[in-house]
């Protein structure tokens, strides 16, 4: 009995300590990164991590010194624009392939999927041509236009929608609702977790867009965050990585928001009682 | 007034029809149950009275108004579904409110009293902040109920409401429901395959099977007077025995070959059949030379006795209701013979009791 008692405690000090080494493996990076981006340029580069002469300096000087609250701006502007276009268009067009009934419904929702299985780096070229004939390179249109609906969007939100039990449709029709009332008032809400999830994905995805918008955009006036953090590099011969670090860890806290936020929202049994 | 269906037919496709040439009149402020067994139509034919189901052929009329083309907002009248549908994001005050302000033309202070009032009803009012996550089931029953309240419609639906519920709950619901119906006037109709809910509450039961309407009449014409053998053997638990039979003489048949009852009517010489209830088969102890059946088990059901017995002609089994200090045991050998209140059916399974109501009044 003891030694079955010492075998099960020892399997689990394994596991931990096991899980303990992992997780500072995995976090250890970001760690150092928040913890350098408090330390002076001067200190990283002679290696010395340990150093106790810790300021704000670096974020005084990301803000004051660098144009990185204009890239915050812009990014702002740009992934809240394409979270809300996204969560309208997506939501409208997963409704009609959910609950209107048209001839091609299936077709159509199968070319929403082929566009789907095309990866983005595919569709740079013919996007950029369009974008240059549109005259909207180096503005925000063309960091917004690309990417006002998804068809993962669509997708993820149709598979969310089918969900919805039948009866409150039909509850809805014998109290007369039309097709919008429906949508907004038992829809949407019924829906509310997965409309969060797509509004964070969508919202993070803008935020981390680099390639396209390193294509697209040349001046400061639509030049995005990423892009910004990589501008801040190679700006200068001699890299402030202090102040670099600063910036990093600026550019992170609202994807951390995003998730805290989602994560309360991510409980399951919303709908619960609904039907039984 | 009153909701009249004329040959309503319900058919998919190419497929054999689910509801054939359905007739009924619901006259307004009854209690009108649609009973059958599970796949019958019954939740078809109500959603074809709610307008949810497009109907093939044949017109429904409420209050002298063809609707069949009327969509189901225009044909005033609730509904409530087995699963209850309630909106979980809304709280029950909510719930209860969403029809009347669905509707917009209720003012405000009209749409508070009445879901006051209709909480109040289903005593639910100190739970109206509560979510539907957070209510029990027979609670989410209530607010279901109360939302067909608040309505103004005077023809509510109920599509087998009380199947979620447990027997005690559904037993006490069963009474809430029909003393909210008599209470508010409603013309209430109401889809179960249970037929204690269906005796317990209509007005008049329509039993409908495969895809026809058997009979349509009240608790005591369909318990009495059953249409045919499949009405006959719906009603009553535990079912009615079905035995073959012939004629012995005038006034006189054989009952599967076990033993025989005197009639007061014509009947076909061979081909049909006797329904006889479990109160109405007697059963005595008897030696094995005289006996035609054996015990096969006993349910005690405290103010009395279900005795399953086999027929030892042909296997038949039966059901006999004997008085709960009745002493048999299982494997006794017993006689079986019956009262004369017997039902006749023939080769069709149709009813061919003469006088049926002097048989059953003797």
């Amino acid at each position: 009995m003891q030694s079955l008692d010492e075998r099960t405690v020892l399997k689990r000090v394994f596991s931990y300590v096991l899980m303990a080494i992992l997780a500072v493996i995995i976090l250890a990076p970001f760690f150092i990164g928040i913890w350098t981006s408090f330390l002076p340029t001067m200190e990283i580069a002679k290696g010395n991590m340990f150093s106790t002469n810790v300021s704000l300096d670096n974020y005084v000087a990301a803000f004051t010194r660098t144009p990185i609250l204009r890239y915050l701006g812009n990014t702002v502007v740009i992934a809240a624009v394409t979270m809300i276009a996204q969560l309208i268009f997506c939501s409208m067009s997963a409704y009609a392939f959910v609950f209107l009934k048209f001839r091609f419904r299936k077709t159509f929702f199968t070319l929403f999927l082929v566009t789907m299985m095309l990866p983005f780096e595919a569709e740079i070229i013919p996007n950029f041509a369009t974008i240059k004939q549109m005259g909207l390179l180096d503005h925000f249109g063309a960091l917004i236009i690309p990417f006002l609906t998804s068809a993962f969007g669509t997708f993820m939100l149709r598979q969310s929608f089918m969900q919805t039990p039948a009866e409150l449709k039909e509850a809805s029709d014998i109290e007369g609702l039309n097709h919008f009332q429906f949508y907004w008032k038992i829809v949407l809400p019924y829906n509310k977790i997965s409309m969060i999830t797509l509004g964070a994905y969508s919202f993070l995805g803008a935020w981390n867009q680099y390639l396209w918008p390193m294509l697209t955009t040349f001046s400061n006036n639509s030049r995005v965050i990423q892009n910004g953090l990589k501008q801040l590099k190679s700006e200068e011969t001699f890299n402030d990585w202090g102040m670099i670090q600063a910036s990093a860890a600026i550019i992170v806290i609202p994807t951390i928001i995003v998730l805290f936020i989602g994560q309360h929202y991510f409980k399951s049994g919303m709908n619960e009682g609904a039907v039984k | 007034m009153s909701t009249v269906l004329t040959n309503i037919t319900k058919s998919y496709d190419s497929e054999k029809p689910v509801l054939n040439d359905i007739n009924a009149e619901i006259q307004t402020g009854e209690f009108f149950v649609i009973v059958g067994p599970s796949g019958c139509g019954k939740s078809t034919l109500l959603r074809m009275i709610a307008g949810l189901t497009q109907i093939s052929d044949g017109e429904i009329r409420i209050n002298d108004k063809v609707v069949n083309d009327l969509p189901p907002k225009d044909r005033n009248l609730t509904m409530v579904f087995q699963s209850y549908a309630l909106f979980p994001f809304l709280n029950v005050w909510d719930n209860v409110a969403f029809g009347l302000k669905a509707r917009k033309n209720t003012s405000q202070a009209e749409i508070e009293k009445r879901v006051n009032e209709a909480l109040k009803m289903v005593n639910l009012e100190s739970l109206k902040d509560r979510k539907p996550r957070e209510l029990s089931g027979g609670q989410r029953q209530r607010v279901a109920l109360a939302r067909a309240v608040a309505s103004d419609a005077k023809i509510c639906l109920m599509d087998e409401p009380l199947s979620n519920l447990d027997a005690q709950l559904r037993i006490k619901m069963r009474q809430e429901i029909y003393a909210l119906q008599r209470k508010l006037g409603l013309t209430l109709i109401y889809v179960t395959h249970d037929q204690v809910e269906a005796m317990t509450m209509a007005d008049h039961i329509m039993v409908l099977h495969d895809s026809k309407v058997q009979q349509i009449g009240t608790p005591a014409e369909i318990y009495k007077y059953p249409a045919n053998e499949f009405v006959a053997s719906f009603f009553g638990v535990p079912p009615i025995n079905i035995l073959p039979a012939v004629k012995v003489s005038n006034g006189r048949i054989n009952v599967n070959n076990d033993f025989e009852v005197n009639i007061d009517q014509q009947v076909p010489a061979d081909n049909f059949k006797v329904g006889i209830r479990p109160n109405e088969l007697v059963i005595e102890q008897a030696d094995e030379l005289h006996a035609n059946a054996s015990v096969k088990s006993i349910e005690f059901l405290g103010d009395e006795k279900i005795v399953y017995a086999k027929m030892s002609n042909n296997g038949l089994e039966v059901a006999v209701e004997v008085s709960s200090d009745a002493d048999f045991k299982a494997y006794d050998t017993i006689k079986v013979s019956a009262t004369e209140k017997v039902l006749l059916f023939n080769g069709d399974g149709v009813n061919i009791t003469r006088n049926a109501e002097d048989v059953v009044n003797a």
